[in-house]
């Protein structure tokens, strides 16, 4: 096991425990602050496959932006309404459903996974990817990265638009 | 050329890389101690006071005196708290402020991590330190935590984007995200730092105004960022006993109070390396420059900032909570929106 393997199933480790906090624990404040975890360990992994870009821009944009986001609006609910937000009681109907599913996502995941016979890009060591990810976007996709940002900006403005009207 | 010392001394194995991570932890430790000294010492002279006098000579002990305090105190976590998350705040603070340190240039060879997205992973980690605010101040179950943190995230998040034009600005006359490199651009003496329109021709005292101006809304973002007076609502005493952390105490405290210092460090470390050179000498790379005395530059610069830091806290009165917000969007934003593009222009011209 090299320090490759290592760095992964520590990742992996975090990432599957923590998302299974945020799925079977009965406090929202626990499954939203256990998100982060989740998000770090993705960050984690994709470091590891050399797209640092991505890491980085998932730790800004899921921690810092979605994040902050979900617990504001999970603190302030509680708070303000003065319920205690739990989530309701899980049945046994829930149980075969969701387990069944899983079963079935996870089989056909494993399946495609293994017959499936994969592409193996020769690894080259790559120092920067942000220049690539920079030239790319700014010509042959500048069409949807504009209109990626017309849709921000349309999203903020509305935003802003709802706020006011009171 | 490989920028890390102790790769080279040691080999590119773990020992280089522990004693890599673990080294500005030993060196922002002493960096706290110095820098509590300072805000008490400075604040006495700026009042007219002596400060602490009595714990070694001229009170220079005094510092340690407080962490020996800290630490002997009781561990107390509150009843109705709510305890994993009250437990676990102070160290997200730190962990947010502390891995903003991995990317920072102290010196030509001794760069923690020398990527290439240096500017980019500062701005992404705060965010950490940003929940460790909020799982403070919910998780205390007060009233006064509670608005605290909401104000401090409000805060951080309000001044994140003029601070993050300035930077951006910086980027785009370097041409490079990689805060090493950035440091090696401004090479050639005071005049070619940012802060001075970096080098270029005479005629670059067109755009100098323009890096003058981000220099300085960079230093308002950075003071609203760290919580610090004139912007230190969130832990306003008099309206909100002491924000975030009222209900912490001991040695959950000292995490706070030394991820906030962490955090001005940081930030002044940010500012010394894009707007001030870095480890760049101010007489151009022949006069007293080298790793060792990059190290001296770098820190004679950040501790300059954190000087001024103080030296505001202790002249300004705090703002109201709207006057900050006004501040913030109606006149920082569009001020570094006007530098960007007038920086960026420029940069399109030559």
């Amino acid at each position: 096991m090299n320090l490759v393997d290592i760095v992964f199933y520590f990742f992996a480790v975090i990432i599957v425990a923590s998302a299974a906090v945020v799925v079977l624990s009965k406090n929202i404040m626990y499954s939203a602050f256990s998100l982060l975890f989740t998000f770090f360990g993705v960050a984690g992994i994709y470091v590891l496959l050399n797209a640092d870009f991505i890491a980085v821009t998932q730790l800004m944009i899921y921690i810092g932006g979605i994040l902050v986001l979900i617990i504001f609006g999970v603190m302030l609910t509680t708070k303000i309404t003065g319920l205690e937000m739990k989530t309701g009681i899980t049945g046994k109907a829930q149980y075969a459903i969701g387990g069944l599913s899983t079963l079935v996502l996870g089989g056909t995941l494993i399946y495609v996974f293994n017959s499936t016979s994969w592409f193996k890009s020769p690894s080259v060591p790559t120092t920067s990817t942000v220049e690539a990810i920079g030239a790319s976007l700014l010509t042959n996709y500048l069409l949807p990265f504009e209109a990626a940002s017309v849709l921000l900006l349309l999203a903020m403005i509305g935003a802003a638009l709802i706020a006011r009207r009171k | 050329m490989e920028t890390n010392i102790f790769i080279q001394l040691l080999g590119n194995n773990w020992i280089a890389y522990t004693a890599i991570a673990v080294l500005p932890l030993g060196f922002l430790l002493l960096y706290a101690l110095v820098a509590i000294l300072a805000e008490l010492k400075v604040s006495a002279w700026m009042q007219d006071r002596l400060g602490p006098m009595r714990t070694g000579p001229w009170g220079i002990l005094q510092p340690l005196a407080e962490v020996v305090k800290l630490l002997q105190k009781e561990d107390i976590t509150p009843d109705l708290a709510n305890k994993v998350l009250y437990n676990l705040a102070p160290y997200m603070m730190f962990t947010g402020a502390y891995a903003a340190v991995a990317v920072i240039p102290f010196s030509q060879q001794f760069v923690p991590s020398n990527i290439n997205l240096g500017l980019f992973y500062i701005f992404a980690v705060s965010a950490i330190a940003t929940i460790g605010v909020v799982m403070g101040g919910w998780a205390s179950n007060n009233k006064y935590s509670l608005l605290g943190a909401m104000r401090s995230v409000a805060q951080i998040i309000s001044y994140e984007i003029p601070a993050a034009m300035a930077i951006l600005a910086t980027a785009v006359l370097a041409s490079s995200l990689n805060l090493n490199e950035i440091n090696t651009v401004q090479d050639g003496g005071i005049f070619n730092w940012f802060i001075f329109g970096g080098p270029g021709p005479w005629f670059k005292v067109f755009v100098l105004p323009f890096t003058f101006g981000l220099c300085l809304i960079y230093m308002i973002a950075s003071l609203a960022e760290t919580n610090r007076t004139p912007f230190d609502i969130p832990e306003g005493e008099s309206e909100l006993v002491a924000g975030y952390h009222t209900e912490y105490g001991g040695m959950k405290f000292a995490m706070f109070f030394l991820g906030e210092y962490v955090n001005m460090f940081i930030v002044s470390a940010i500012m010394a390396t894009i707007f001030f050179g870095g480890w760049q000498s101010p007489f151009g790379s022949s006069i007293m420059s080298g790793p060792v005395w990059g190290l001296f530059w770098f820190l004679a610069k950040v501790g300059t900032v954190v000087f001024f830091q103080i030296w505001l806290r202790w002249t300004l009165p705090r703002l109201r909570v709207d006057q900050l917000m006004d501040l913030g969007w109606k006149y920082l934003l569009p001020m570094s929106f006007i530098c960007f593009f007038a920086i960026a222009l420029w940069k399109m011209l030559i």
